[in-house]
Parts: C-alpha cells; structure tokens; sequence
C-alpha cells in the first residue's frame, strides 16, 4: 500500500534534510512544475486530480486556485497561505507532517504560489506547536540556501519568500478568514463572505488558504499525475487520509490510508478495537465538530460524500471514540466549554448560545438539571445552525450535540431523573 | 442607481438596487429589527437580529433565513420579515442578548428610549428561560462625559466601530473574547476623541450614557424638547434642547441630512451646561459711577435708567456680534442706524470673513454643505486645524478620506455599505487629503501629507499650488524644493479629482493664507474644474453678521476716540476677547453711558453702566448662518427667568424709547424678521422658508412635550396648588404643551424624535426619507448664498514682500483648543475640566535653547502685551515658531499672529 504523505517519516527520527529529501526525489514535483510547466497547467493538474481540501471542508483546490484573478497586473501582489493552526480538538495530523516531513510542505507550497503566481507566502502556525516551528524553520532556511526559495527559484524567474507566524492561539483562527485578520494584526475574527479570500484576502489581495495536508500532496500530484492520485482512493475521491483515532482503544494513533477505508477497519484494525472493559459507544469522526456517529456507522466509508450521507463529516477525519465508561454528558459539556470559550464574540447566537448550552449541560451532569432543559438544548443546535451565525464555528459545536442528544437522550434523562450523574 | 422589482410578504415593491435589503425595508418603512447596523456605519452581520427568510422563487415554500442587513438588494428579490421561523430567530437572538442583561431598566439612563427596549417588544421575547448566573463587569471611569455601565452590553459592536472606524479614536476598543468580551479603554481615563458623546446615541442600550445628564436626570418623555441649533463653531450642527424645571437638560442630535447627519462633537452636546451656570446674569444690574460696583435693578426702574440715554437728542452707538442672531443685530443696527453699527469683531477677522462671503458669492466655487465635503475625493486644508476649530468638518473629511475605499470595494463587485470587506479590500489606503498648518493635527492620520510650517509657509505652499494648476512659474524667490514638490504632487492630485476641496479658515488670521486656498480654487476653475470651497469662520454666526453692512472693532474704537458718544450698546460680545485691554477701556472712557445686553458675566458686562439681562439660545428664537451660508433657526425650550429677555427684545424697546412709542413693546418676532428682509434683501430666503409663527398644522401647534410628559399639574404643586397657565409662545409655531398634531411636523420645527414602538433615537428613521438621506420634505435651514452662474475666478496675490522676516524674535502663532477657546462652552462645568492652561508650544531644539523644558513657566512679550505661559513642548512646530494657545478661559487678548520675545523665568 502507498503511503506517498508519510512514507518518509520515520517516528522517533528526524524529518529529512534538504539534501535527504531531493535525494528521495521529494522535489521532482516542484522542478517539474517550475521547469516544465505554466501556472494555468499546474492549476489544471490539481483540478483534475480532484483533490479535496483536508482541512475539513473538502473544497476542490484546484478550483480554488482557478478563483485567483491572473495576470492582472492591479491583482499584484498575491499571497499563499498555508494553514497549519491545527487546533480542532482531537486532530493531529499536521503535527505529524510538520514535524516529520516540513520539506513535503514547502515543495507543495512553491508550486501552489507559482500556480497562482504568488510571490509571498505564508505559514500560519499554531502557537503550540514548538517542535514544528524549529523544523519548518530550518528547512525553509536550507530551501532558501538551495535556490528552491528567494529570488529566481532554479533559474526560472520566480520569487517566491515563505514566512512563519505563529499564532497567539485561538480556535477561531484556523476558520480561514480569521485567520488572515490574526495574520493581518487585527482581532482574530472572521470575515464577512462574500468577497472571499481569492477575491479580498490577506492585506485584501487575492489569497489562497490551504490546509497543511493539501499542500503535502501537490508535489506528489504534479510529479505522479492526476491518475495515480485518483487511483490512490477507494472511492474515486482520490488520495489517502491521514487518518487518526483517539479514545479507550488500544493503539491510538495515526495512519496514512486510502481515502474511503470503513471506520471500523480504522477503529478496530488499526487502533486495535476498544480497550478490554470498555465498550464502543459512539464517535465523532473528523474532530469536535462533527456530528456523533454509532454501532450502525462503522461500515460506512471514511471519505467526504459518504461520511456526509451518513449524517455527519469527514472533517480532518482524526476521530475520538466515546467508550460505555465516559459520561456522554460530560463529554459534550467538556467539548461544549471549549467551543463557547473560543467563540470569538461576534454574533449573537454563537456567543450567547454556546455558554449558555455548556451551562445547562454542566448543571445536568451535576445532577441539577431540568427537563425543559432538553427542549433548550435541542431548540439551540438549529438557532446555532448554519445560515444563523456569521461564521461556521457554532453550527460546528451544534453537530455533536445535536446528534448527541438524539443517540444518548435516554442517558439525559437518566441524569435529570436521577439527579445526578450515573457515571459517578 | 436602477430600479428593481422586489418582493416583502407578498407585495410587490420598486426599489433602488444595490442597497442592503434592510436600508431598503427601513426606506419602505417596514420595521426589522436590528442592533449592530446603523446607517452611518454600514452593515456587518454581528448581532442576526435583522433576520428575514428569503425565497429562491415563487415555487420555494422554505426559504431560508438571511440577514437582511447582509442581502443585497436585486431583481427579483422575494423575503418575509412576518415570516414565523424569521420571527421566531428574531426574539431567539433577544432571549439570547437578555441573558446577561440587567433587569434594570426602571433605574437605567437608557430607559424610555432604549432601542433594546424596543427591539425586545418589536420582536416579541418576553419569557425569560434562561435560570444562570450573569455574567458581570467592571466599569471603568471615562471623564467628564460619559458614564459606563458594561453590564448592560449587548454586543453589537456599534461603540467601537463609530468610535476607531468613524471618528479615528484611538483610546478606546474591544477586548477579551467570547461573552466576555469588553468595550472600553486600556484603563480608566477620559476619553479623548472629540466625539466620544456619541456613544451615548450610538450605543442601542445603557452602556454609554451622558453624565452631564446624569447630574439633573430626566426620563425622555419628561423633558420638554426644542429644536435648535448648535452655538459653539460656525458649523451649525442641528441639536434638540431638552428641559424640565426651567434647566436646560440635555443637547442630542437633530438629523439634518445636508449638515451633522446622525452625529455632533463633544463641544456641542456638553457645552450646554453654561446654560445653567452660576456666571448668568439674573438681573439688571447698573452703577451710577464707574468707581462702585454695579448693583441689582429692579426691573420697573430699567426703562427709566434706559430713557436718558436713548432720547433722540443722544448720540449713540451700537456694538453687534458674530454669537448673537441674525434678528438681535438686526435689532441693534435698526436702533443705531447703519453708519453707528459695528460688528464688535476685529478689522482682520471682519476683512477675511468678508473676502471669503465674497468669494463664496461671486467666484463660482461650489459651496459645499458638511455631508459634500464627506464626497470630496481630494482635500487640500490650509491653516486650520478643524478638530479644534470646527470639529464636525474635520469628521466630514475624515469620511472624505474613505471615499477611495468605497470605489475600490465597487469595482470588486463589494457594495458600499458592506462595511467590513471595504475596509478589508483598501486596508489604510485613503482619498488624499493634505493638510499645512503649523501644529500637528488628529486629522494627520488621514493626511497624505501634512506639512507644518508658518502661515507664510503654508501661503507659499497654496501659491505654489495655485501656480502649478495654471501652468506658471513657481512663485518667484522661492527655491524651496520640499514646498515645490509638494506643491506639485497636491496640485496634480487636485487636477485629477473629481470633486477637489479647499478649505482655508480665518481662524489663523492671516490673510496670505485664506489668499493661497482662494487662489488654488481659483486656478481650478479657470481650467474649468468643478471645485468645492469652505472657509473655517470663529464664530456661529460670523457669516450672517458678514452679510450684515457695519464696520469694525477697530472703526469703533478709532470713531469713539475721534468723537466719543452719549451711549454705547454692545450686544453679546466681550469686547475683551477681541481687543487690548487699553483699546476697550479707551472706548468705554469715550462713551457716555455703556449698555450691555449678555447672558454670561464676562469682563465687558462687568464694566457695563447698565447690564440688561439677556436670554441664551435655549430661552431665544432665532437665525443664525452657519460657515457655508445656511441660515438656520433655533427655537426657546427654557423659560427665561423672571427680568430677562431675548436681546432683539430689549433692543425692539428701547427702539420705542428712541421713537416716542410709550408704553414700550418688546415686539413680535416675525415683525423683525420681516422688517430685516426689507432692509436687508440677502435674507429674504429667510422669510419664505422658515415657516413663521402662525404656523399650523390642522389648526394646532407643534408641541414640545411628548404625549406621555408626566407630571404637569403637580410639578410645581410644592410651591402652589393651582396650575398655571401653559407658557405661551407667540413667536413660534411651537406650544409648550403635550397637545396638539402629532404628525411630523416640518423638518426644521422637529422637537424630538418619537414614533409608536420607537422611543430611541433611532426613531430618525421616520423623520428621514431614507438612511442617510435628507429630512422629510427637505433638511432644515436654508442658504443664503448661492453658487455665482458665472464663474468669475479672480486672480489672488501675496502681500509683496511677505516672506522675507518681519521683525526679529519668535512667530507666535494661534492655536485653538475644541475645549477652551470657544467662549461659551468654556463656561460649562463639565467641559471646563478639560481645558488645559494656557501654554506656549515649541519644539525640542527651541526649548533647548532657551533652557527651558516642559512645564517650565515663560514670559512672553508680544504687541506690547507681556504674559505667563508655561511651555510646552511640541515638535511638529517649525523651528522659530511657537504656538500660543488662545481664547482661553481668563486669558486676555493677544493680537496674533505677530513677533514676540519668549523670556525664561
């Protein structure tokens, strides 16, 4: 089996130095694209390739690359940015590929800015993420010394500079657009969409914002071909998924897997299956904000379309598995929190409708709950939902609760009934 | 823009496209909620109250909610606001904003006219499920102003954006995140933007209130309401006066469309408390020789002390002033006659104002109102520093600035009003606006370029401009490069505009530098631009004593000297603010008699033989002329103590006197109006526009009370049981009285803004066309200066010789302070807290040599006037030049600008 995003990360070891990595042909991609190719037929490549953005949303990029105005000299200048302020709860795969492979990102990165003819990059990191910083920040200064950044790349004429930030660390700035007015200096706040970013975007120019798995996989698209992309998948989506599991299971972690393997060969294969004495309840399939799916689920395939049929989403497709032993109210009270603490303040619903979920979910995990709370809670996942708020990050807080509400209603009355916790 | 065919529960609508479909809603007056959207400020999706269900088509029966606020307006468009699920989002986003506020409305400032209070009943919450604790703040002290109270907050960011986005405050943003998020300062203090009382109209509940009001507090529908107009600048922002027990209350903004839109400066909504002040005159007071003090009158001996010195046998004179009406002038120059008026302001102020009325007559400029200036695509300002001079245009061109912001987002298909993607798209890119004045300025933050230099500098700078549009040669002499390229670059900048301003005040008193803005506009249009000019003038009614005839100060004072007088009269002017010491009291010693009519006990009352009490402009009817030439009308909300009249009143009596009429009337109001229209035609305008005191709607008055005015028969129940008799106003169409139509009256006889369901001030929507339009039936006030059908450019020349040094030492030049150099204002207590010492300014090096530092005390020795300043040290003041500030509370007349000597001591 392919493991082309991760095949050259060897855990416990270093990432691969420049010279480790060409030699590896890691930057066949970016000489191809750069040497042999035009912005419009790197852009095509990607298109065809049908890859899917793996930050969550599942956005072709090849499409949005193509949104970007070119040639228009009052578009000038343009920015890349890449993504990499991974913090929705559970997920962990940029880490991985931040720390394992940082020279996989730049090489996609530099033909991404060629294709839409951006000559500034960026590199929005998560603040936590220290490991990463110094690997991504050595081996852009080896890019650098090697021609493969700065001025006139490999002879061609492009300029490309790629640059750090680290984040000072909210949740909402991965949402894109907050993250360019974090990256702008402003409050970290989404935008107002439309213009999107391709249109207005950092310092109100034509950007693109991709996530750090995307971008590992264009040097691999442009050096292998579309084809051999869609061939990866089981489902024709195209590619592998970083893949992660967390939870009472045996061996969490994280795999590299064709995209559209079943959950339960994730769950029960490659983390080994639940803990002895521990039961499988249920799962949040791709991070915090995606809807709690059950027993029934696991045969469903983990790629976008199919995940979505089923009532919920992909996500970054790096699960938690809730075990019979955890309090399900407690566990959507501890997400719940979360969310309502990295609400970024600015609309109504979102603001004052998550804190006031993650009260009347504490006060029924503390046994001070009342039934009219269930009606509260329920009519809040559709005030909170999509539409309804400016950005995407309460209806996301609404999908696990939504949905929890509906597998564990009995364990929510049990809670209010009893008036306490039955897990205690 | 086109028209488009929409439609809103099931009726079909013609509307213009590209609007916001709530813009539109409340143009259509269809009532949608809403908190974060405000017309001045655009839209940004913050609060989801205005949501609305939209329809793909005629075949969708689901819909989906959207934001009305964020749905732009086009063909074809099909929404609900009655819809039941939009109805019911609606009151979701109130239960969800009332969780955290205060159940304390029959305590809060705000109650009454809280616009959250009516958004609550508009969209129907009324059970409260939530049973948490709140979350809770602490307050922080803002100044004098304004009052804070977080706890109230509900988010909608309204605060902040007017605050940073709109007036370019710096001290004041949002911090902290989620429900925790807080508006205020890094920590307490005053606030410093100019327009921070805003807030208080601005913020749709309690957070912000006026502290002023605070102290003598009154609930809304209990003060009795006038519509006036704003004394404190020339601008002549429209304000609404608000009473209760015979104080003056409270100043908030009255919308006029073409002036101050939705908002006013801090000068004037606090300035008002001089109303109130202990330095009134209560009574007449007189003194039989200037060795006593004067003692108090009673009131039946004033016409017998006033007799001997208005019979026909005397000679008098009269002394009018630039803050006193258009109909107390006119009064005075009537009693006097023409060739004994003066205008009681100085040759060289009445000199400039008069060459910039006749430029604004005769040249064919486009004067512009406020709400053009905000339209300007290049601004070239010459010698003022507006936020100190004329505050609400230094907004204006804030605005201006932001014009290129606007036909950006345009081009990127972004509509104008969608306020976050604008300013996201143009980031600090700004319409250029260059500034020169001597000091630095709070507009340089938009200024292209600033450039800092002294008057002459800055009138080199205009000439050189001037020269560059019509193609001459540089001024001659002049090998500057810095002023040379600079005048090249704004003179490029001007041709390319569409819609170039110049402004050039006289509040810097120099006339090479009103000269240099007049040339430059000038040189536009004799290239046949389209240009705007708007002078800056010192006072409220500067212009309209401009299109008075009448002579100078300094004429007054040369004719007293020659051939004295019987009896001088001096009307609502401190002669002491505008002249030397020694010239007022050598006029005072040439005149027999000296009779002052004022309402504040400034230095020249205090000399007076006979002070007559007068009225302010919350007791006064009438006309002022704001700096663009608009006559507007202040109308009387405060009874005028028992004694004290309006000065055109005094002034009609004692007319009598001079006229054998006995008994003595003080006259009707309308009378003088039109005996000024026939004596003085350029205000005919006046007559036909202003409707008069027999106007009616269907047979009643415009009342001043609100219907629900409570109270009226006990309020002075303490003192005696029976009720008196309702104040009666013959001079205007206006009843102090809670009956009569309400119907909105017209635009400029609006007392107060109030509509069913809207007792905020945001029931403006119903007086108002559309957002950001003018006032039903037109805006207020009208102008007396038309633009010239043929354009008569004028050439403009420097003063030869001009550049080269006068004289050795220091340049002293003016500097004004928005609190502290306005007379009236500076007698409010409030306000006074911020008016900082008199100071001289320099910059480091200067300081340097004259060893001395910040804080350090100086003697300054100009025009033969020596004083003690400390200095202060500011370093965008050109070297050589040091900058008095003036008209300071206390401080006595400097004649500046001028040489000078600086002296540590």
């Amino acid at each position: 089996m392919e493991r082309p995003l991760t095949g050259h990360i060897k855990t416990g070891a270093p990432p691969l130095n420049f010279k480790e990595y060409i030699k590896a042909g890691g930057y066949n991609g970016t000489i191809k694209a750069l040497k042999e190719m035009s912005p419009s037929e790197v852009t095509t490549q990607v298109k065809s390739s049908n890859l899917l953005g793996r930050g969550g949303a599942g956005f072709p990029t090849g499409v949005k690359w193509s949104l970007i105005p070119m040639n228009l000299e009052r578009n000038y200048p343009k920015y890349l940015v890449c993504n990499a302020d991974e913090m929705e709860p559970g997920t962990f795969k940029d880490r991985f590929l931040l720390e394992g492979n940082p020279h996989q990102l730049i090489a996609g990165m530099i033909i991404a800015a060629f294709a839409i003819q951006a000559q500034t990059a960026y590199i929005f990191l998560r603040w936590a993420y220290k490991k990463a910083e110094r690997e991504l920040r050595k081996a852009i200064s080896e890019a650098y010394r090697e021609g493969f950044l700065g001025k006139n790349i490999l002879g061609t004429g492009f300029n490309l500079d790629i640059h750090v930030h680290t984040s000072a660390g909210r949740y909402i700035c991965g949402e894109e657009t907050a993250l360019l007015n974090a990256l702008e200096g402003k409050r970290g706040i989404p935008r107002t969409k439309p213009p999107f970013p391709a249109t207005s975007g950092l310092f109100g120019k034509p950007t693109v914002v991709n996530n750090v798995e995307t971008l590992s996989w264009i040097s691999h698209i442009v050096e292998k071909g579309a084809d051999w992309f869609k061939g990866l998948s089981l489902t024709g989506t195209g590619g592998t998924k970083l893949y992660g599991v967390s939870g009472r299971v045996k061996r969490p972690g994280l795999w590299e897997l064709p995209l559209g393997v079943t959950m339960g060969e994730i769950i029960n294969e490659h983390a080994g299956g639940m803990h002895d004495g521990y039961a499988f309840r249920g799962v949040l399939p791709g991070g915090a904000s995606t809807d709690f799916l059950v027993e029934e689920h696991l045969d469903v395939m983990m790629d976008f379309s199919t995940v979505a049929a089923a009532g919920s989403r992909l996500g970054t497709g790096t699960m938690i598995v809730l075990d019979d032993r955890t309090c399900p109210v407690a566990f959507l009270q501890n997400v719940e929190k979360f969310y309502a603490l990295e609400s970024c303040g600015w609309c109504t619903p979102c603001r004052e409708g998550l804190p006031w979920v993650e009260k009347m979910l504490s006060a029924i995990e503390d046994g001070k709950g009342k039934m009219e709370y269930l009606d509260i809670l329920k009519f809040h996942t559709s005030y909170m939902g999509p539409g309804h708020t400016f950005c995407a990050h309460a209806p996301g807080a609404a999908e696990p609760l939504q949905s929890g509400l509906r597998f564990f209603h009995d364990d929510f009355k049990r809670h209010i009934e009893e008036k306490k916790c039955p897990w205690k | 823009m086109k028209v488009v065919n929409i439609r809103i529960d099931g009726k079909p609508y013609e509307v213009h496209e590209g609007k916001s479909l709530l813009d539109t809603a409340l143009s259509l007056g269809l009532y949608i909620p809403h908190f974060c959207y405000h017309p001045a400020l655009g839209s940004v999706g913050a609060c989801r109250l205005c949501a609305v269900k939209k329809f793909r088509d005629t075949n969708d029966t689901r819909g989906r909610i959207v934001m009305s606020c964020m749905e732009p307006v086009v063909d074809g468009l099909i929404v609900s606001i009655n819809d039941p699920d939009a109805k019911a989002f609606r009151a979701a986003v109130i239960e969800s904003l009332m969780t955290n506020h205060p159940h304390d409305c029959p305590v809060c400032d705000e109650g009454g006219e809280c616009h959250l209070q009516d958004m609550t009943v508009m969209s129907g919450h009324n059970y409260r499920r939530f049973d948490f604790r709140k979350r809770t703040h602490n307050d922080q002290y803002l100044g004098p102003f304004i009052s804070h109270e977080m706890n109230r907050c509900i988010q909608c960011y309204r605060c902040v954006r007017f605050y940073r986005d709109y007036a370019g405050g710096r001290d004041f943003n949002v911090f902290a995140t989620h429900n925790n998020v807080f508006f205020g300062r890094h920590e307490d203090g005053t606030l410093e933007n100019e327009f921070s009382g805003n807030l208080v109209e601005v913020c749709p509940t309690g957070v912000f209130t006026d502290k002023t009001f605070r102290g003598h507090y009154t609930r809304k529908w209990d003060l009795s309401n006038a519509p006036s107009v704003c004394v404190h600048c020339s601008v002549g922002c429209n304000i609404i006066a608000g009473e209760r027990y015979d104080t003056l209350r409270r100043i908030m903004n009255r919308y006029n469309g073409a002036v101050n839109g939705y908002f006013i400066c801090d000068r004037g909504r606090f300035g008002y408390e001089f109303v109130n002040g202990k330095d009134r005159i209560l009574s007449p007071r007189t003194r039989d020789s200037r060795d006593v003090e004067q003692a108090e009158m009673p009131a039946d001996q004033v016409f017998t002390a006033l007799e001997p010195l208005f019979s026909k046998d005397r000679k008098i004179m009269g002394i009018g002033s630039p803050r006193a009406s258009l109909e107390s002038n006119y009064a005075l120059l009537r009693l006097v006659g023409e060739e004994n008026f003066f205008h009681g302001i100085s040759v060289k102020e009445q000199s400039l104002t008069r060459a910039a009325l006749q430029f604004m007559q005769n040249s064919g400029v486009v004067v512009p109102s406020l709400k053009q200036v905000e339209k300007a695509d290049a601004v070239i300002i010459l010698g003022e520093d507006l936020t100190n001079t004329a505050p609400m245009m230094a907004l204006a061109v804030r605005q201006a600035a932001r014009n290129i912001q606007i036909t950006e987002a345009l081009a990127k298909g972004i509509p104008f009003w969608n306020d976050l993607p604008v300013r996201e798209l143009a980031q600090d890119r700004k319409s250029p606006v260059y500034i020169a004045t001597p000091v630095k300025d709070s507009l340089d933050d938009v200024a292209e370029r600033s450039f800092r230099g002294t008057p002459a500098g800055i009138s080199k700078l205009g000439f050189n401009i001037s020269s560059v549009i019509k193609r001459q040669a540089i001024v001659p002499g002049d090998n500057d490069d810095e002023i040379r390229n600079l005048a090249e670059q704004i003179a490029r900048t001007l041709l390319n505009a569409e819609n170039p301003l110049v402004i050039a005040g006289i509040t810097c008193l120099d006339g090479n530098v009103l000269n240099a803005g007049m040339s430059i506009a000038s040189s536009l249009l004799s290239l046949n631009k389209k240009v705007m000019f708007i002078p800056v003038l010192p006072e409220s009614n500067s212009m309209g004593l401009a299109l008075m005839p009448g002579k100078s100060l300094d004429d007054a004072a040369d004719t007293l000297s020659v051939q004295g007088t019987d009896t001088l009269i001096i009307l609502e002017n401190d002669l002491f603010r505008r002249a030397d010491e020694d010239t007022v009291a050598n006029m005072f010693g040439k005149s027999g008699r000296v009779v002052v009519l004022d309402y504040l006990n400034n230095p020249t009352a205090r000399a007076a033989d006979i002070l007559l009490p007068a009225t302010a402009f919350a007791e006064s009817q009438g006309t002022i002329v704001n700096n663009e030439g608009r006559a507007q009308r202040y109308y009387k909300v405060l009874a005028a103590g028992e004694g004290i009249k309006e000065s055109w009143q005094w002034l009609n009596q004692v007319s009598g006197i001079r006229s054998d009429n006995v008994p003595v009337s003080p006259g009707h109001f309308d009378d003088i109006v039109a005996s000024m229209v026939t004596a003085l035609p350029v205000f005919s305008a006046i007559k036909e526009y202003i409707p008069d005191a027999d106007f009616r709607m269907l047979n009643a008055k415009v009342p001043r009370q609100t219907f629900r005015y409570s109270g009226r028969t006990a309020m002075n129940a303490h003192r005696a049981v029976s009720e008196k008799r309702v104040r009666q106003d013959p001079d205007s169409p206006l009843a102090f009285s809670m009956e009569g139509r309400r119907e909105s009256p017209p635009s400029s006889l609006v007392p107060f803004y109030w509509t069913p369901g809207w007792n905020s001030v945001q029931a403006f929507y119903n007086y108002i066309d559309h957002p950001n339009g003018s006032m039903k039936g037109g805006d207020p006030g009208i102008r007396l200066i038309g633009q010239a059908e043929r354009v008569n450019s004028g050439s403009f020349e420097m003063i030869p010789g001009y550049f080269e040094s006068e004289g050795d030492g220091w340049l002293i030049v003016p500097l004004y302070r928005v609190f502290g150099s306005e007379e009236l204002s500076s007698a409010a207590s409030s306000l006074r807290q911020l008016v900082d010492d008199p100071a001289i300014l320099v910059n480091r090096r200067d300081a340097e040599r004259l060893n001395v530092d910040d804080g350090d005390s100086v003697r300054l020795e100009t025009s033969g006037k020596r004083l003690v300043v400390k200095v202060k040290i500011e370093n965008s003041l050109v070297s050589g030049v040091a900058g008095l500030t003036v008209n300071l509370p206390g401080m006595n007349f400097v004649d500046l600008p001028a040489r000078g000597e600086i002296l540590k001591i």
